[in-house]
């Protein structure tokens, strides 16, 4: 949305247009299917019908992050596999956005060694992290919330310094 | 419990007892032995040169048959006082016909070889890789030996007693970018 | 060098269906699969040297996230390897219960299983179907352990508590209604046409070639052999429980398939015989608070829903082990897909990496 951004001051008309861009992200999150380890079994669970992410809009899970905005980090991330997650990301057409899914991600979890990132916010950065090991998967519907409500307080206007 | 009465009574047919395996391996290849343990499962030190000899006749030989290489790994044993031999290579061999099972130990010093058995069982092809990843054991003969769990151009053998477990700073990248704080999602 | 219809493409670490971080590079003749590489190691956060650095009962929590679809399995298989070096004998009534364990394990991972390698073949619909059950018994689980996943149920020398009160009740609920939704499973895919057409013939490798590859479980089963530990070297209470071993014939994905099916119905068996035979008695032998094995060393297998879960351990006498090496049976199984796959279709491959029923956490450790 480049051409719009960061050109207006906020006025009424600007706080209008944000209102209906915002609520039209947020209801509609296409995840990213990257699963990566055990949290990716509770991520299927939230997308199964008992939790059911699809009726947050989230539920379409796209294969290609040409295709996607949420990348859902779901799992141990590896000295190995950081730089191709990184890649990922970069793939991924703005606005994007990044859960941390579980411990792992989030910090490294249980696993202190010398393979294991120490959160993924070293390699992309994150905008809601869920812990848990692994978060059950109210957890991460509660995170795809609190996601939402980040994304209610995005604006197009110019941001004040 | 007595494991291999149970486990002959399961085969329905009678298993070698623990000290026949034992006493062929004795019979066959003497001079490749260095130590044999009887017990539950018998466990045999062989000498690391003769170790694809050994398994190929504890492959073939009718009354040993053991067809099922059910784990090989490395051990460093510089901790437990014995630092040369640096390593030992554990086999586990299990016989499905007969419920069989043995041990079998190899001592390899750092920088020496030992023959691969990838040519007796095909399953110990990626064993032999993660033994040489983790520890630094080479195996001659080996058909692919390289790097299976770390990246192909990792230099150290992180198993190995002297490798910390955090691994070493170099081993921590970080791939932020000087962009992710404007990009994304207008954070 | 190439021909001029060769080429090599990478499949993964990140795709939908590689069931987690599995890369694989394929050499291909036009649609035809000439040669794979599996690179492994996406997933390798170091549990081996974990726990050599933990203590026993410590090191017990990364066994849950090794084979995280099965890891109460994986998690007996390590108790019951410390219990051999402490030379501990374990209770009756708690070998029982963990056989009721087990085998709930073993219907959620199969469960897993069809729900994936079905929804990777293109049978979506399967994919809630099978999770359905699953929820089930993860409440189980959570009633018992507290946790839905990474268990960590079993404890060194027993069981760390009894049942909950009205929980074996809720397995013959359970139990009861499994048979009809695994028959519901059976109308929508055994004589499936779309099904036979993707399974049939594909990945087909014979009995004594799985066994010189060291693949175990439904996969080696499903080639005819004769294989399963709980018969050949019993452990827990399987040695007085009754049950069969399926086998298949061909050693093809329609094999394996119809092998999987049934030993979820055999598992429904052996759980609801276990709750029956039970006997009344402690759950916990005597074990020091601080395990502290004498030297030595052990290595015990068991039969997980992937094939041979095997642990060896080296004591030094002191509370963490010298060496704990985990014997997976994902790592070896996937040894075996070069072979599979060679000459088949692309698509096949993902039919194939979910008929290995690859967890690449037991993969990598």
């Amino acid at each position: 949305m480049g051409v719009i951004e960061d050109r207006f001051h906020p006025n009424v008309l600007v706080t209008t247009v944000d209102r209906v861009f915002n609520w039209a992200r947020k209801s509609a999150l296409w995840p990213m299917t990257f699963g990566l380890a055990c949290c990716a079994i509770e991520m299927m669970a939230a997308g199964a019908s008992r939790f059911d992410m699809d009726r947050f809009g989230a539920g379409i899970f796209r294969p290609s992050p040409r295709q996607s905005d949420l990348m859902i980090v779901s799992g141990s991330v590896t000295e190995k596999m950081a730089p191709i997650i990184r890649t990922l990301y970069d793939q991924m057409p703005d606005p994007k956005w990044v859960i941390s899914m579980g411990i792992c991600s989030t910090a490294g979890g249980p696993f202190p060694t010398y393979s294991h990132v120490q959160g993924v916010d070293k390699v992309v950065p994150v905008d809601v992290y869920v812990p848990g090991c692994p978060p059950r998967p109210e957890a991460l519907l509660y995170g795809l919330l609190v996601l939402q409500d980040k994304i209610d307080r995005m604006t197009i206007a110019k941001r004040t310094a | 419990m007595d494991d291999d009465a149970q486990v002959r009574e399961n085969a329905g047919q009678s298993a070698p007892p623990l000290s026949r395996v034992a006493a062929r391996l004795r019979e066959e290849q003497p001079s490749a032995l260095i130590e044999v343990v009887d017990g539950e499962v018998p466990a045999v030190r062989v000498r690391p040169e003769c170790i694809e000899r050994v398994c190929r006749f504890l492959k073939d030989d009718p009354d040993c048959r053991f067809d099922h290489l059910s784990n090989l790994c490395g051990v460093d044993m510089i901790a437990l006082s014995r630092p040369s031999p640096r390593f030992d290579v554990v086999y586990h061999l299990y016989a499905l016909s007969s419920g069989g099972r043995i041990t079998l130990k190899a001592a390899v010093d750092d920088g020496a070889e030992i023959p691969t058995v990838s040519t007796v069982w095909r399953t110990a092809n990626w064993h032999e890789r993660e033994a040489y990843d983790m520890f630094g054991i080479r195996f001659a003969g080996h058909p692919d030996l390289r790097r299976i769990l770390m990246d192909e151009g990792f230099d150290a053998f992180p198993l190995r007693k002297d490798f910390p477990l955090e691994g070493r700073a170099k081993d921590h990248g970080n791939w932020r970018k000087p962009e992710d704080e404007t990009a994304g999602g207008g954070r | 060098m190439f021909g001029p219809s060769e080429m090599e493409i990478n499949l993964g670490p990140q795709h939908p269906s590689t069931h987690g971080v599995l890369r694989l590079k394929l050499k291909l003749d036009g649609e035809r699969i000439v040669h794979t590489d599996p690179v492994i190691g996406y997933l390798h956060r170091g549990c081996e040297k974990l726990g050599e650095d933990r203590t026993y009962p410590q090191a017990m929590v990364y066994t849950d996230r090794m084979d995280y679809v099965a890891a109460f399995c994986e998690n007996l298989v390590y108790v019951e390897t410390v219990e051999k070096l402490l030379g501990v004998d374990v209770p009756a009534r708690a070998q029982y219960m963990r056989v009721v364990l087990a085998e709930l394990q073993r219907i959620a991972s199969h469960l897993l299983w069809l729900a994936t390698h079905a929804l990777d073949i293109g049978a979506m619909s399967v994919f809630l179907y099978c999770f359905r059950e699953r929820e089930q018994i993860l409440d189980l689980f959570e009633a018992f352990c507290g946790a839905r996943l990474t268990l960590s149920a079993a404890r060194i020398g027993g069981m760390y508590q009894e049942f909950p009160e009205g929980w074996a009740a809720e397995v013959h609920r359970f139990c009861d209604v499994f048979p009809s939704r695994l028959e519901e499973y059976h109308q929508l895919l055994t004589s499936n046409r779309i099904w036979l057409e993707r399974t049939q013939g594909v990945g087909v490798i014979d009995g004594p070639t799985a066994l010189d590859y060291g693949v175990t479980g439904p996969c080696l089963r499903g080639s005819g052999v004769d294989y399963d530990v709980r018969k050949a070297m019993p452990y827990a209470a399987y040695r007085e429980l009754e049950f069969d071993v399926p086998l298949g014939r061909q050693g093809d994905t329609y094999d394996r398939y119809l092998v999987r099916m049934e030993e979820m119905r055999q598992s429904r068996r052996l759980a609801l015989q276990a709750l029956q035979r039970m006997p009344d008695g402690p759950i916990m032998a005597k074990v020091p608070k601080r395990i502290r094995p004498p030297k030595g060393e052990a290595y015990h297998v068991n039969e997980g829903p992937r094939g041979e879960l095997g642990v060896y351990l080296i004591s030094d006498g002191t509370e963490t082990a010298y060496r704990c090496r985990f014997r997976s049976p994902c790592f070896t199984n996937l040894q075996a897909l070069p072979e599979m796959a060679r000459g088949h279709l692309v698509a096949d491959i993902i039919a194939l990496i979910g008929t290995l029923d690859v967890v690449l956490g037991c993969v990598d450790r």
